[in-house]
């Protein structure tokens, strides 16, 4: 059993994040979840929040995700993201537009699931807000 | 025998023309790169795509409820031709290519008896396609005028086609866009968008545990295809970009060497012109002092 997961993020622009990592901590529709090596196969989709990745125990990057899929398979994490930021990118202005936009779409949202949808990157946006500088 | 100012004049035109051609080539150049890159970087998430898309796939059992995107209506009536050109001309024949591809399969469908429907992407295209088939265009979209693609115009593709999709109008779903291959060659290719063409190969990957899914496979399922096909879509159009770069700048150069060729034809024979004039005035002023 390796001893490091394998992981990759992409968005349908490009690939942002190929490496070895200890841990990641994935947003899944049901719930986080934590990936180490030798996780069973899993194929989950990914609501919108922040990825964690840990070398180590420490946390060592932090990224936003508007949503997508993500695969488990032999100490592999595939996260197919919609659209992805590193947290530390988004500075107050940043996450202020998010939020406008996320708000729209709540206005305008018919089924459930958008409203859900837009319900949850508004908390987590906020949630973002309050820490960032 | 043209004058000499005529000459002159065609001489100055083709040079303003020259410095047109070289430099649209200079621009294609430089955005082919980064259309290059664009298409090469957006193959990642293609991949991973497909691949996820087939376990997923093979991991459905075949029921009834299947989505649409997946399983198609059933029936085979009526094509929707979606046709990916540029906005802008100065390429050569890639879109009259592209077009000409087109038109012959819509002439077989419609031979076939099947309602056609076209949907075009682009300026030239739209342009192209109303004067014999105007009638069946049921939607041209075009691409934001910014100069980077972004996934976001594939998306919108993508949901009106999904909308059509859950309207009924359409049961099959066919792009055509033109494959980079290389700056002189460009490949018309088709593709079926829907129902979603699934790689089964990548599903019996040896060694593949079955997967557990969260929540389940219909819902995940749901959730990918719609993806599928802007991701389908998108790379339709940064391939479609990078071979409208690559056709210009190869149409650009050609024409660039032309106008060279021709600039020189023209002062050979402005120079001919202007020799021959001189000679003849002088002609004239010997003759005229003899005779005196």
């Amino acid at each position: 059993m390796a001893d490091k997961v394998q992981f990759d993020l992409v968005s349908p622009e490009r690939q942002l994040r190929s490496e070895a990592v200890d841990m990641i901590v994935v947003p899944g529709t049901e719930g986080d979840f934590g990936v180490l090596p030798g996780h069973a196969p899993v194929i989950s989709t990914v609501r919108p929040g922040v990825l964690e990745i840990f070398q180590g125990t420490t946390v060592s990057d932090r990224i936003y995700i508007t949503g997508g899929i993500a695969e488990v398979s032999n100490d592999r994490c595939t996260v197919l993201a919609d659209e992805a930021v590193p947290v530390a990118d988004l500075d107050r202005a940043k996450l202020d537009v998010r939020i406008k936009a996320a708000e729209e779409r709540l206005a305008a949202s018919k089924t459930d699931g958008e409203q859900y949808t837009a319900n949850t990157t508004i908390a987590i946006l906020r949630e973002l807000l309050a820490t960032a500088r | 025998m043209p004058s000499l100012k005529d000459l002159k004049k065609r001489i100055d035109s083709v040079k303003s023309t020259r410095k047109i051609t070289s430099a649209t080539k200079m621009v294609a150049a430089s955005k082919l790169r980064r259309a290059q890159e664009q298409a090469l970087s957006a193959r990642p998430f293609a991949e991973h795509m497909s691949r996820v898309m087939g376990q997923i796939a093979a991991g459905t059992p075949k029921t009834d409820d299947m989505p649409k995107l997946l399983a198609g209506t059933g029936k085979d009536d009526v094509v929707l031709v979606v046709i990916v050109t540029s906005d802008r001309g100065l390429c050569g024949a890639l879109n009259s290519n592209l077009m000409r591809n087109a038109r012959r399969r819509i002439a077989a469908l419609l031979g076939e008896g099947k309602t056609v429907k076209i949907m075009t992407i682009g300026k030239k295209g739209r342009d192209g396609m109303r004067r014999d088939h105007g009638s069946r265009i049921v939607h041209s979209a075009e691409l934001s005028a910014g100069k980077v693609l972004r996934f976001t115009d594939a998306q919108a593709v993508a949901e009106k086609l999904m909308a059509m999709m859950a309207a009924g109008e359409f049961d099959r779903c066919v792009i055509f866009y033109n494959t980079f291959k290389s700056v002189i060659s460009q490949v018309v290719t088709e593709q079926q968008l829907i129902p979603a063409m699934v790689d089964e190969g990548a599903a019996k990957q040896p060694g593949e545990a079955s997967y557990e899914a969260e929540p389940d496979e219909s819902e995940i399922l749901a959730e990918l295809l719609p993806r599928n096909l802007a991701v389908q879509v998108f790379r339709a159009l940064l391939e479609n970009n990078a071979s409208f770069q690559g056709a210009q700048m190869s149409a650009m150069d050609a024409a660039t060497r032309n106008a060279g060729e021709m600039i020189s034809r023209l002062t050979l024979s402005y120079n001919r012109a202007r020799q021959a004039a001189i000679t003849k005035e002088l002609i004239e002023i010997i003759s005229g002092a003899e005779a005196v």
